[in-house]
C-alpha cells in the first residue's frame, strides 16, 4: 500500500537543486514525481522514484541527507470534485495531510496524487472503506512507465 | 627620580597620586601586597594551597618580585572547576557583591567582592577616569551593561566617587540612548567601541548628529578595537576616546586605562601585579616584546588570583609615559593567544558552541562558527551540517530543531547566533578536521 518516498536536504541556494536531481539522472534513474518544499533557509526535495533503494545509496555517496518516507499514491476522479472527496474522506477519519503532491501521469479520467499522513494507518484505513484506489508501488510503477511509453 | 604630574588633559584627584608613585616606592609596596596575597591565598584556599604543594612552593620562598615566577599559574578553568564559590578566601559573611561571567560549559564564572575589594575597583575606576579627564561637573552616560557583567556597575561607583553624574541607562535600545545623550547633556560615554560606533550612525538616521551634542570623552572597553576605529569616532564626533581594560576574574574594568596621551594602557600596578610571557614556555620575554598578559591581583581579599592567564597579546612599554605617570603601560591588546572570541563584549569559546549542539543533537555535527561585523554590531552565525539524524521530512521538524539549537546557543553564551542548517560535506575542512571559526570582522572603520 505505501509508497517509499525520498527527502533530501537543499540548502536554499542557488544551484542546490540541480545536485540530486544531477546525480539520478547520471545513474540513469528517472524521477517520477517530485516537489519541494522550501522555506527561506533550507529545502527538502522529496521525490518517487522506482528504484528508490539504489537512488538512497547514490545519493548518499555522494553527500546527501536522505530520509526515506512512506506515503500512499492515491487515484484521484479527475474531474471538479474529485479531489475534494478524498479530503473529505481523510477528514472525517480525523487524519491530518502533512502535505500532498500529484504525478504527472494520468489514465482513464484517474490522476495520482502523492499523501504523506499522520496517522498512514488509520489513513489508509479510512481510504480503502471508502473504496478509494490506493496504488501499489507495481501497479504505481507499470503506470508511470507505460504513461512514458505513450 | 621623581615623577611629576604632567597631565594637563587629565583631571586631578587626590586618588591619583598613585599613578605617580616613584619606582622603588611602587615596587616595594607590590611585594609587601605580593606576599600577603600569597600568603592569604595559600592559608584560605584549598585549591591553591593543593596547587603550590604540588610545586613544593611555600609563602615565605617570595623574597623578590621576580619569584612570583616560582607560584602557580591560574586558568579559567580553574574558576570553572572551583564553581561556584572555590577560589574564595574568606567566608561569604564578608563577601558583599557577586559577578558572574559566561563560563565554557554553560556554568558561569562566579566572582565575589568583599566591602574592601569594593573600594579598590572604585578607586581603580576613579583614576582610570580621571586619567582620560573626566571630572566632578561631566554627565556621564553608562552603556555598558548592568547585572551580573562587571562593566556597568563596575563604571558606576566609581564614575560617582569622582563626583561625575551617572547615568545608568545600561545598554541597547539605541533609541533612548540618543534621546538621553541629547535631552540630558551628555558629556561622557562608555560602552563597547562598536556599540558606539552603532550609536553614532543609529544617531544619524534619527536626525542627531551627535557631534552637535557637548560629549566630549568616550571610555571604550570590554572587546578589542583598533586605532583605526578611534580615528573613526574622534572624527565623527568631539569625543577623545579612550581604551579601558579589564576581566571580571581580576577585577572587572579598571585594570588598565590610556591617559590623555593615547598611547598605551597603564595598569593599575599598585593592585595589579603584570607579566609579560611566552605563552608556550610561561617564560618572560624582553620588555617590549610581544607576549602573554599574566596578572596577579594584589589587593583583593574575596577573591585573590594569583598569575592569571589572560590569553592577551600584548608588549610592555618601557618607556616613561609622558603624562608623567610611573605605573608603566601595554600595549593595546593586538590577539589572543587562544579561540576565545569576543562577541559584542561577551566571551565565547567555539567549546561552548560544542556544548551546546552536543546537548540538542548528541552526536557532535561538522559545524562552523562565521562572525561578521555588520552595521558596526557583531554577529554570529553558526553553520552546521545536517546529519540523517536530525533530518527529517517535515519543514516544522527541521524548523524546530533548529529553535532548539539556536536556544541551546543562546543559554550557553548569552548570544544570539543565526543557526544554518547545511548540506553535509559542505563545511571546509582542513587536514580532516573542520575550520571551526571564521573571524571575517575586519576591525577598521566603517566606509
Amino acid at each position: 500500500m505505501k509508497i517509499s518516498q525520498l527527502s533530501i536536504f537543499i540548502e536554499n541556494q542557488p544551484g542546490h537543486l540541480a545536485s540530486p536531481c544531477a546525480v539520478l539522472a547520471d545513474a540513469g534513474i528517472n524521477i517520477l514525481t517530485l516537489t519541494l518544499a522550501d522555506t527561506q533557509r533550507f529545502g527538502i526535495l522529496r521525490l518517487i522514484v522506482r528504484e528508490w533503494e539504489r537512488a538512497q545509496e547514490i545519493l548518499e555517496a555522494h553527500g546527501h541527507v536522505v530520509k526515506v518516507t512512506p506515503v500512499v499514491a492515491i487515484e484521484v476522479e479527475d474531474r471538479p470534485g474529485g479531489l475534494r472527496k478524498l479530503l473529505e474522506i481523510v477528514e472525517q477519519a480525523g487524519v491530518n495531510i502533512e502535505y500532498m503532491y500529484a504525478f504527472t501521469i494520468r489514465s482513464g479520467g484517474k490522476a495520482v496524487m502523492v499523501f504523506r499522513l499522520d496517522d498512514m494507518d488509520k489513513g489508509i484505513a479510512a481510504l480503502l472503506h471508502a473504496q478509494v484506489n490506493i496504488l501499489s508501488s507495481v501497479e504505481l510503477y507499470d503506470r508511470a512507465g507505460s504513461a512514458k511509453a505513450v | 627620580m621623581a615623577f611629576q604630574w604632567n597631565d594637563q588633559n587629565g583631571s586631578f584627584h587626590p586618588d591619583s597620586a598613585l599613578d605617580f608613585l616613584p619606582e622603588e616606592q611602587l615596587r616595594a609596596l607590590q611585594l609587601q601586597r605580593l606576599r600577603a596575597t600569597v600568603e592569604r591565598t595559600y592559608g584560605n584556599v584549598e585549591f591553591m594551597r593543593c596547587r603550590m604543594d604540588a610545586m613544593g612552593v611555600n609563602p615565605g620562598d617570595l623574597k623578590t618580585l621576580a619569584d612570583i615566577q616560582r607560584l602557580p599559574f591560574t586558568e579559567k578553568i580553574d574558576l570553572r572547576d572551583t564553581y561556584p564559590y572555590g577560589l574564595f578566601a574568606c567566608p561569604m559573611s564578608e563577601v558583599v557583591r557577586l559577578h558572574a561571567s559566561s563560563g565554557t560549559t554553560g556554568k558561569p564564572i562566579v566572582v565575589g567582592y568583599t566591602k574592601e575589594d569594593m573600594e579598590t575597583w572604585k578607586n581603580v575606576i576613579l583614576r582610570s577616569l580621571a586619567a582620560t579627564g573626566l571630572h566632578r561637573g561631566d554627565i556621564l552616560q553608562n552603556a555598558y551593561g548592568y547585572g551580573l557583567f562587571t562593566g556597568g556597575l563596575g563604571l558606576h561607583y566609581g564614575a560617582e566617587a569622582l563626583g561625575a553624574t551617572v547615568i545608568p541607562i545600561s545598554g541597547g535600545n539605541s533609541e533612548r540612548q540618543i534621546m538621553v545623550m541629547r535631552d540630558f547633556g551628555v558629556t561622557a560615554i562608555s560602552c563597547t567601541p562598536s556599540y558606539f560606533i552603532h550609536l553614532i550612525e543609529h544617531g544619524l538616521s534619527m536626525g542627531v548628529n551627535l557631534k552637535d551634542l557637548p560629549l566630549r570623552i568616550g571610555v571604550f572597553g570590554a572587546e578589542p578595537w583598533t586605532e583605526e576605529m578611534r580615528a573613526y569616532i574622534q572624527r565623527e564626533t568631539n569625543i577623545r576616546a579612550f581604551d579601558i581594560y579589564g576581566l571580571s576574574e581580576i577585577i572587572g574594568p579598571g585594570v588598565g586605562i590610556e591617559c590623555c596621551r593615547q598611547n598605551g594602557l597603564h595598569i593599575f600596578e599598585d593592585h595589579f601585579l603584570f607579566e609579560i610571557l611566552d605563552p608556550k614556555t610561561g617564560a618572560p620575554v624582553p620588555d617590549g616584546e610581544e607576549g602573554e598578559l599574566v596578572l596577579t591581583t594584589l589587593s583583593k581579599q574575596a577573591m585573590p588570583i594569583l598569575r592569571y592567564r589572560t590569553h592577551d597579546i600584548t608588549r610592555v612599554i618601557a618607556e616613561p609615559c609622558a603624562c608623567g605617570r610611573s605605573i608603566r603601560r601595554i600595549a593595546r591588546i593586538s590577539r589572543r593567544s587562544d579561540d576565545m572570541l569576543i562577541i559584542r563584549g561577551v566571551n565565547v569559546f567555539p567549546s561552548q558552541i560544542e556544548a551546546a549542539l552536543l546537548k540538542v543533537e548528541q552526536t557532535l555535527p561538522h559545524y562552523q562558527i562565521i562572525v561578521r561585523r555588520e552595521r558596526e554590531m557583531d554577529d554570529m552565525e553558526i553553520r552546521i551540517e545536517v546529519t540523517a539524524d536530525v533530518f527529517s521530512d517535515r519543514v516544522s521538524e527541521i524548523e524546530r530543531i533548529t529553535a532548539r539549537l539556536s536556544h541551546a546557543v543562546e543559554s550557553t553564551t548569552g548570544i544570539r547566533a543565526k543557526i544554518s542548517l547545511v548540506e553535509p560535506q559542505t563545511i571546509q575542512r582542513s587536514e580532516g578536521k573542520a575550520k571551526r571559526v571564521l573571524d571575517l570582522r575586519k576591525l577598521d572603520t566603517p566606509k
